[in-house]
């Protein structure tokens, strides 16, 4: 017996968007046997990963304090994946962005300005699109594969951010520690609703979400990136130029992730510190995918990795288990989302060696 | 040859016999309860549209499906075929369209890949010699694939199926890539096959082709058997009424007012091939007027697509005097610039290059059309592109449910109905259409050739490359020949005959430049490389 992947004719048009359901349903199923063989009662660690975190105020707070990045860097990214262009360095464009965005902070301290957080989104902006420019301009001269010198340039990103923190950027009444001097009043996202962590910067995610869908939806320019990561070939006779969708389509990546970074140190932070995003830059890639590169899509996978990231902690807490455990969740996400999705087009056929049959 | 059955049995049992075969798939019937018998030493013609059902009725006999219902019997016994393997052994052969050889191997090679049980490499060798010998082809079994021309590649598949003592050939469309030189030696070998006793089952569309071979013919419309006849008894305009329920339609071509100056001119283009598969042109040269349709005939593979490639700007050249439309250079313009020019092109292959398969028709209607009204400030506009996409269904009777469609789920010739009038309704000044109608059914040619003829009474430059010589002799004024890279002079249709065409296609044109003497192109190409 062979086993053969065929591809169907015709994916169902309502798998499409049941495959997150169910990737969704699947991640919950094995995380529940996960906590099972941890010997968790897994009722109990049910509530204590998806309810407890969000069963007050102050949780759905955290909740948009998580989703905001994951949200606007997967709208920045979906761009880029329906133009086929493979941008997975979000997360170096995020720490980059954040750098920018507290120089301005830094060289600051005490204005009072309201120019100055603003202008710390715009530098972030510039620090992203100039993070993702390198891949793009590498992809667009010399044909580099953009999927390997935005993941490596993560690395540099997060190497030069070590360097300032422990360096030129270290605040200098702050026991050596390796951290940025706390920013002051005007360069932070002041509180919305008092007691709870909601800021601006969640407003900045769902603005994304309309700029993204009027994009894809009415603009000839986002026409013009889908018909470019559809095929290649019709793009080329229709005049659409491939390198300029690569360009457009990593710098708007690199300026969502930048900003999204300067909301993380203007933000919940308050500061820049070596660690400023928990892996935000590759989850967003698994929000994307699970929002079907669909701006509600990805609102509500948003909402949920975010979840997981709030769930994790609470695990950690009150279960006592690693921090891996937020990990774990996010690759079975990512994981049944593909598996899911290859049945989706295509299904398995059992068939005998006599079947290879060379026409 | 196998002993065979003697002549005065022939009429008794045929060599294959098909009683009711059926085979559904989802959504549509292919084929509906279809007879069909083969005798001993017969070339039966299976006559049909594309879509008629004759690839599946033939993938059935060859084993690659399964029928739903009905028999099949083999000499005279009910047998069940369940792989081509099987098929072989029972001794049914078949020569695809699309060749499967692989171009870096030689004959010999491709051969013993090809065939089941084979001897050693010098036996097989010494047997390739003999039969290729016997059908008047000698062939050199230690020749690579890659240099041989699309006919010897033909000849390559028939050998493999005759080393093998078929009792029934089955040839899918053999012509369609053959000069009208190769088809009499094709024709030629088939009916000394036929003489030994072979059966041939000929799968065609062309009326002229079965009529000058074949001696039955069974005719298939929707699936179903429409007639059984002797094609040699029929006239033309009988065949096409079985074949496509109605008579055939004829473009109607009243005569030429081309303008004076060219629209589109090409000066001495040359362009060497970065693929080890392509083919470089040379020094090609040609106008094209408005109001006037110029054809470029050829086998496909001898430079069609490197050169449309370069006029419609999909490739674009640093030299761009080259190319001019108008007089105005375009050789460095992309093609969104050159349509802003009037130059339209419509690609050979519709799916995947002239309609993004995803997406529906008004989105592929904005694919080129979007200069002209469709978008607005950057931003589309909803209500021009889907009254420009319902005026292409409507004006070139492209059957869909709606201009929600995608382009993927319409067939070959109701897209490319829908990719030509795209292009017609964008008012061009020029037009370079690839293959415009093939695989389309005979009635979308009829509608697309039309659409082309009238186009050029509005004074638009036609500029058609195509394989079928019908074709071309039907709507083109001017005709060339593009081989091995170098495109010959331009003559009237009314100076000129398919013989002469067809000599051209082989290579044999006089070099341009004035001096009448026919150069054989051939060997010049050759040592150019």
């Amino acid at each position: 017996m062979w086993v053969k992947l065929e591809k169907r004719p015709e994916a169902s048009s309502a798998m499409i968007y049941a495959s997150p359901v169910l990737a969704g349903a699947l991640t919950l199923v094995f995380g529940l046997v996960i906590f099972a063989a941890l010997g968790k009662a897994p009722g109990h660690a049910f509530y204590v990963f998806f309810i407890e975190p969000i069963h007050n105020l102050y949780g759905l707070g955290e909740l948009t304090v998580k989703a905001s990045p994951l949200i606007l860097i997967a709208a920045g990214l979906t761009v880029g994946f329906r133009a086929g262009v493979w941008n997975i360095g979000a997360e170096g464009q995020l720490a980059v962005g954040a750098i920018c965005g507290s120089v301005l902070a830094l060289a600051f301290p005490d204005s009072h300005s309201p120019l100055l957080l603003p202008g710390m989104l715009v530098l972030g902006a510039l620090g992203g699109m100039a993070w993702a420019a390198i891949p793009a301009f590498l992809r667009t001269r010399f044909n580099t594969s953009e999927i390997l010198t935005s993941l490596m340039l993560v690395y540099v990103a997060q190497q030069l951010l070590v360097y300032l923190v422990n360096g030129p950027m270290r605040d200098p009444s702050g026991f050596n520690f390796p951290q940025s001097a706390m920013f002051g009043e005007a360069a932070t996202w002041g509180p919305i609703v008092p007691g709870i962590r909601l800021n601006g910067g969640f407003f900045i995610a769902l603005l994304s979400l309309v700029a993204l869908y009027f994009l894809l939806k009415r603009a000839f320019l986002g026409f013009q990136i889908r018909a470019a990561g559809l095929s290649e070939a019709a793009a080329r006779y229709a005049g659409i130029r491939a390198n300029r969708m690569t360009w457009l389509s990593l710098l708007i990546g690199g300026a969502a992730a930048g900003v999204a970074g300067v909301n993380e140190v203007a933000g919940p932070i308050g500061q820049l510190l070596p660690s400023v995003s928990p892996g935000y830059g590759f989850a967003a890639i698994i929000v994307a995918y699970l929002g079907r590169l669909h701006p509600v899509g990805i609102l509500l996978a948003g909402l949920l990795m975010a979840l997981i990231y709030l769930g994790g902690e609470s695990a950690q807490v009150l279960l006592h288990l690693p921090d891996a455990i937020t990990g774990i969740f996010q690759g079975m996400l990512l994981f049944f989302i593909l598996a899911v999705d290859v049945f989706v087009n295509f299904r398995l056929r059992f068939a005998g060696p006599a079947k290879q049959e060379a026409a | 040859m196998p002993t065979l059955q003697p002549p005065e049995r022939r009429e008794q049992i045929p060599r294959l016999e098909l009683r009711q075969i059926s085979k559904r798939f989802p959504g549509c019937l292919a084929n509906d309860k279809v007879d069909l018998s083969v005798m001993p030493g017969e070339i039966h013609a299976l006559l049909g549209e594309n879509g008629a059902g004759k690839s599946t009725l033939v993938k059935c006999i060859y084993g690659v499906q399964q029928p739903d219902e009905g028999q099949i019997h083999w000499e005279g016994d009910p047998v069940e075929i369940k792989s081509p393997a099987q098929a072989r052994h029972l001794g049914i052969g078949m020569v695809f369209q699309h060749f499967s050889l692989f171009e870096t191997l030689t004959i010999a090679e491709n051969i013993a890949l090809g065939i089941d049980d084979a001897p050693g490499m010098k036996q097989l060798s010494e047997r390739i010699v003999e039969v290729s010998g016997l059908y008047g082809f000698p062939m050199d079994p230690k020749k690579t694939v890659l240099n041989l021309s699309v006919g010897e590649r033909q000849r390559v598949e028939i050998v493999r199926c005759l080393l093998q003592h078929p009792g029934l050939l089955i040839m899918d469309e053999p012509t369609s890539v053959l000069t009208p030189r190769e088809v009499d030696k094709l024709f030629e070998t088939l009916r000394q096959l036929r003489d030994e006793g072979v059966s041939i089952l000929y799968i065609s569309h062309k009326l002229a082709e079965i009529q000058a071979l074949c001696e039955s013919a069974t005719v298939l419309r929707h699936g179903r058997v429409t007639a059984q006849c002797d094609p040699r008894r029929e006239t033309h305009k009988s065949l096409a009424e079985m074949m496509i329920g109605s008579e055939l339609p004829q473009t109607e071509r009243p005569p030429a007012h081309p303008s004076e100056r060219p629209v589109l001119a090409v000066k001495s283009l040359s362009r060497p091939t970065d693929d080890p598969f392509g083919v470089s042109l040379q020094d090609v040269n040609l106008e094209v007027r408005g109001g006037e349709v110029v054809g470029i005939a050829g086998v496909s593979g001898n430079g069609q697509s490197e050169l449309m490639r370069l006029l419609s700007g999909e490739e674009t050249s640093s030299n761009a005097d080259r190319l001019q439309i108008e007089g105005k250079a375009v050789g460095n313009l992309d093609p969104a610039a050159r349509r802003r020019l009037g130059l339209n092109f419509v690609p050979e292959e519709r799916l995947g290059r002239g309609s993004v398969p995803e997406m529906n028709l008004m989105e592929n209607t904005l694919l080129t059309a979007a200069r002209q009204g469709l978008v607005r400030h950057g931003l589309i506009q909803n209500r021009v592109m889907r009254e420009r996409a319902e005026a292409v269904r409507e004006r070139f009777d492209v059957r869909c449910p709606g201009v929600q469609a995608q382009a993927r789920s319409l067939s070959g010739g109701n897209l490319q109905k829908f990719i030509v009038g795209r292009e017609i309704l964008q008012r061009p000044k020029i037009l370079i259409a690839g293959q415009p109608t093939w695989g389309v059914d005979v009635g979308a040619a009829a509608a697309i050739h039309q659409a082309l003829v009238d186009l050029r009474e509005q004074g638009c430059a036609i500029l058609v490359f195509s394989e079928d010589l019908d074709e071309l002799f039907e709507i083109s004024d001017r005709l060339a020949v593009i081989f091995n890279g170098r495109l010959s002079p331009t003559k009237a249709v009314s100076e000129t005959s398919r013989d002469e065409i067809g000599r051209w296609m082989g290579g044999l044109f006089p070099q341009p430049g004035g001096n009448d003497s026919a150069t054989p192109v051939r060997e010049v190409a050759s040592h150019v490389g």
